[in-house]
C-alpha cells in the first residue's frame, strides 16, 4: 500500500517487528510441539522443557510401536478415492445442468442447492442405520460412498462451465461431437483449474473428516489418521507426550510441505490459465 | 472450517450472470431436445442417487424420528407430535447448550475475522520478503483437527503444559485451562481461531490485493492516515468477501465437533457441550434417538437460515 510515499526506516523496522512477532505467535504451537517431540517423555513430565537430551527416539517409537503409517495410508486411500469420485460425478452433474436441456432442470438444480443447507452432522442417525443395513460398517467404502458427490462441487463447476465461450459448443456441434465426447475432450480440459481446485477441496475435506469415521470404523485396518491420533491418545494411559507429539509431527509435516508447494503451484496455475 | 482456496471469489447461486458470449447466454435459445433427457439421467444419475440416499432421505427420516419416541435401537414406538421439541426448548440443559454454542460461534467468528484482517492488512504491504510472512501466516491451513488438538492440549496441560511452565517461570497465577468451565471454553475458542486463521487470512489477503491501488494513491495525496484508509477504503472494498468468510466461519463453528471431542468431551460440567456433540452423545451414548433427531432438526434450521442469508446477501453483492 505504501507505493507513493517511500516509507521511513523506523516505519519499516516497526512493520518487520510486528510481522515477526505475529508469525512467532502463530507458529508457536508448531514449534512447541516439534521441540517436545525430540525430548524424552520423562523430561517433559518433570517440566524440563529446556532439557538438552534431544533425540529421535520418539520418532523411532512412533514408527515401530504405533500404526501411524497405517493410519496415514488409510487416509490417503480414502481421500484419493473421494477426490477422484467427486471430480467425475460433480463434473458430470454440472455438465448436465449447463449443456443439457431437459424438463425439471431448474427444479433439480434447486434441489442440489438445497442440499448445501443441510448439514451432514444433523443426519448421522439415519445415515448410520443405512450403512449398517448395507453391511458397510468398518470398511473404506463407508467413508467414501456418502461423499462420492457434493452439491458444492456441482455448483462450483457449473459456475465455471457457464463461463466457457459459446463458440466451443458451436464448433463441437459442427464437428458432430456427442455429449460424452464434448464433455471428455473439451469441457474437462478447458476447466482444469476449477477441477484442480475442487480436487484439492475434496481431498482436504475427506482428510479432515472426523465424526463420520469415528462412528463407522472400529479397527486400525480402516481407521483414518484423524481418528487414529485420537485412538493413540486414549491408549497412552501414561501420557507419553514425547511420542504423541512425534506422531502429530509425522502427520503435519507432509501436509505443510504439500500446502507450501501447492500454494506456489496453484498460483502459477492460475496465472497460466489467465494468459491462455 | 472449510480449508480450501476454492472460494476466493464469492459467487451466489441465485445470481444471474450477465456476460457476453458465454454458454450462459444459451438460456435465451432454450429448446427441449428429446435425446437430452436420456443423457441428463446418465450424467445426473450417480449424484442424484448419492444425494438422495445420504442427504434427502436422512433429513426426512430425522424429521420423522423427531416426532416419535424411540427405543434403544432407534425404532419408533409412540407418536408424540412436537413434544420432543417442546421438551428440548423448555429444558434448561438444552438451552444452556444452545447458549454455549452461540457464545462459541460468535466469539470464534469475531476473533477470527478481526485477526485475519490485521494479518492480511499487514501482509498486503509491499515489503521485501513479505512472501515468507504470507506463507507462515497461512500455515495453519495445513493443520487438521487432531493435530491441532495435540498441540494445544500440550500447551494447556495443567501439570506439564507449556502455559503452566511459563506461568511458573514468570510467577503468574496458574489458569486451570481444561478444568475450569470458562477457561475450557476459551481454550476451545483459541484453538478453533488458530485453526481457522490460515484460511481466513488467505481469502482476505486475496480480496485486499484486488482493491484498485489508485484508491490508496488518491488517499495518500489527500494525506489520509493509514487507519483512515483501512476503515474507509479497504473494509468497504472487501465487504463481499468479508461477509462471505464471516458466514462460512459462523456455519462451520455451529458444526464443531472434533475439537470438542478431543479437548473437553463437552465438559467440564457441560460448559462446552455444543449442539453437534450433544446430538452424538444423546444418540450414540444414551440411545435417545428421538431427542437427538429433534436436536438435529433444530441445528438444520439454524444452519439453513444462515446459508439462505449467505445466498441472499451475496446475490445483492454487499458493496458501497
Amino acid at each position: 500500500m505504501d507505493i507513493v510515499t517511500k516509507p521511513k526506516l523506523s516505519r519499516r523496522i516497526w512493520d518487520y517487528t510486528l510481522l515477526t512477532v505475529l508469525a512467532l505467535i502463530i507458529l508457536a504451537p508448531f514449534l512447541i510441539g516439534l521441540w517436545t517431540s525430540f525430548l524424552p517423555t520423562m523430561q517433559i513430565a518433570q517440566g524440563n522443557f529446556l532439557s538438552t537430551k534431544v533425540s529421535l527416539q520418539n520418532y523411532i517409537d512412533a514408527f515401530t510401536q504405533t500404526p501411524i503409517l497405517r493410519y496415514l495410508g488409510n487416509s490417503l486411500v480414502i481421500s484419493t478415492a473421494t477426490m477422484i469420485a467427486q471430480l467425475i460425478f460433480c463434473s458430470m452433474s454440472a455438465y448436465a445442468f449447463v449443456f443439457l436441456k431437459f424438463k425439471g432442470r431448474k427444479f433439480l438444480f434447486g434441489m442440489f442447492l438445497a442440499t448445501m443447507m443441510l448439514p451432514f452432522e444433523a443426519e448421522i442417525i439415519p445415515n448410520f442405520q443405512t450403512v449398517k443395513a448395507l453391511g458397510l460398517l468398518n470398511s473404506y467404502s463407508v467413508m467414501v460412498i456418502p461423499f462420492l458427490t457434493s452439491a458444492f462441487g456441482v455448483f462450483m463447476l457449473r459456475q465455471s462451465f457457464m463461463q466457457m465461450p459459446i463458440e466451443l459448443k458451436e464448433a463441437a456441434d459442427i464437428e458432430g461431437l456427442g455429449h460424452f465426447q464434448f464433455y471428455w475432450k473439451m469441457v474437462l480440459p478447458y476447466n482444469r483449474i476449477p477441477l484442480m481446485t475442487l480436487g484439492a477441496y475434496s481431498f482436504l475435506g475427506a482428510w479432515n473428516q472426523y465424526l463420520w469415521p469415528m462412528l463407522t470404523t472400529f479397527s486400525n485396518d480402516f481407521r483414518p489418521v484423524q481418528n487414529g491420533l485420537r485412538q493413540l491418545q486414549s491408549e497412552e494411559t501414561f501420557n507419553d507426550w514425547g511420542m504423541i507429539q512425534a506422531t502429530a509431527a509425522i502427520v503435519v509435516i507432509p501436509t505443510l510441505i504439500v500446502l507450501f508447494i501447492g500454494q506456489h503451484y496453484f498460483k502459477s496455475g492460475v496465472n497460466e490459465g489467465a494468459v491462455k | 472450517m472449510l480449508k480450501s482456496p476454492a472460494q476466493s471469489t464469492p459467487t451466489s447461486p441465485l445470481s444471474v450472470e450477465k456476460t457476453k458470449n458465454k454458454i450462459a447466454d444459451q438460456e435465451a435459445k432454450f429448446t427441449l431436445n428429446a435425446k437430452d433427457k436420456y443423457f441428463a439421467w446418465a450424467f445426473l444419475g450417480p449424484s442424484l442417487l448419492i444425494l438422495g440416499v445420504f442427504i434427502f432421505y436422512p433429513m426426512v427420516k430425522t424429521l420423522y424420528l423427531s416426532l416419535f419416541l424411540t427405543n434403544t435401537v432407534g425404532k419408533t414406538t409412540v407418536f408424540v407430535g412436537l413434544s420432543n421439541y417442546i421438551n428440548l426448548l423448555t429444558s434448561a440443559d438444552y438451552l444452556s447448550s444452545l447458549g454455549v454454542t452461540l457464545f462459541y460461534v460468535f466469539a470464534v467468528t469475531i476473533i477470527t475475522i478481526a485477526l485475519g484482517l490485521v494479518l492480511a492488512n499487514l501482509a498486503s504491504k509491499r515489503l521485501p520478503g513479505i512472501g515468507l510472512f504470507r506463507t507462515l501466516f497461512s500455515a495453519t491451513m495445513g493443520v487438521s483437527v487432531s493435530v491441532a488438538a495435540i498441540f494445544w492440549l500440550f500447551i494447556f496441560n495443567p501439570s506439564t503444559g507449556f502455559l503452566s511452565l511459563a506461568s511458573t517461570f514468570l510467577h503468574l497465577p496458574q489458569i486451570p485451562w481444561l478444568t475450569d468451565p470458562t477457561a475450557a471454553m476459551w481454550a476451545v475458542i483459541i484453538t478453533t481461531v488458530w485453526m481457522n486463521l490460515g484460511f481466513t487470512f488467505l481469502i482476505l489477503l486475496g480480496a485486499m490485493s484486488s482493491v484498485p491501488t489508485t484508491l490508496y494513491e488518491a488517499a495518500n495525496i489527500e494525506g489520509a492516515s493509514s487507519r483512515f484508509q483501512f476503515f474507509h477504503i479497504t473494509i468497504p472494498s472487501i465487504s463481499p468477501t468479508l461477509f462471505f468468510v464471516s458466514i462460512i466461519t459462523l456455519i462451520e463453528s455451529f458444526k464443531s465437533f472434533g475439537l470438542i471431542d478431543l479437548m473437553t468431551k463437552g465438559g467440564p460440567t457441560n460448559a462446552t457441550n455444543m449442539l453437534v456433540y450433544r446430538i452424538y452423545k444423546d444418540a450414540f451414548y444414551s440411545g435417545n434417538f428421538a431427542q437427538a433427531s429433534a436436536e438435529s432438526i433444530i441445528l438444520t434450521i439454524i444452519i439453513a437460515l444462515f446459508t439462505l442469508l449467505q445466498f441472499k446477501v451475496l446475490e445483492k453483492r454487499v458493496n458501497y
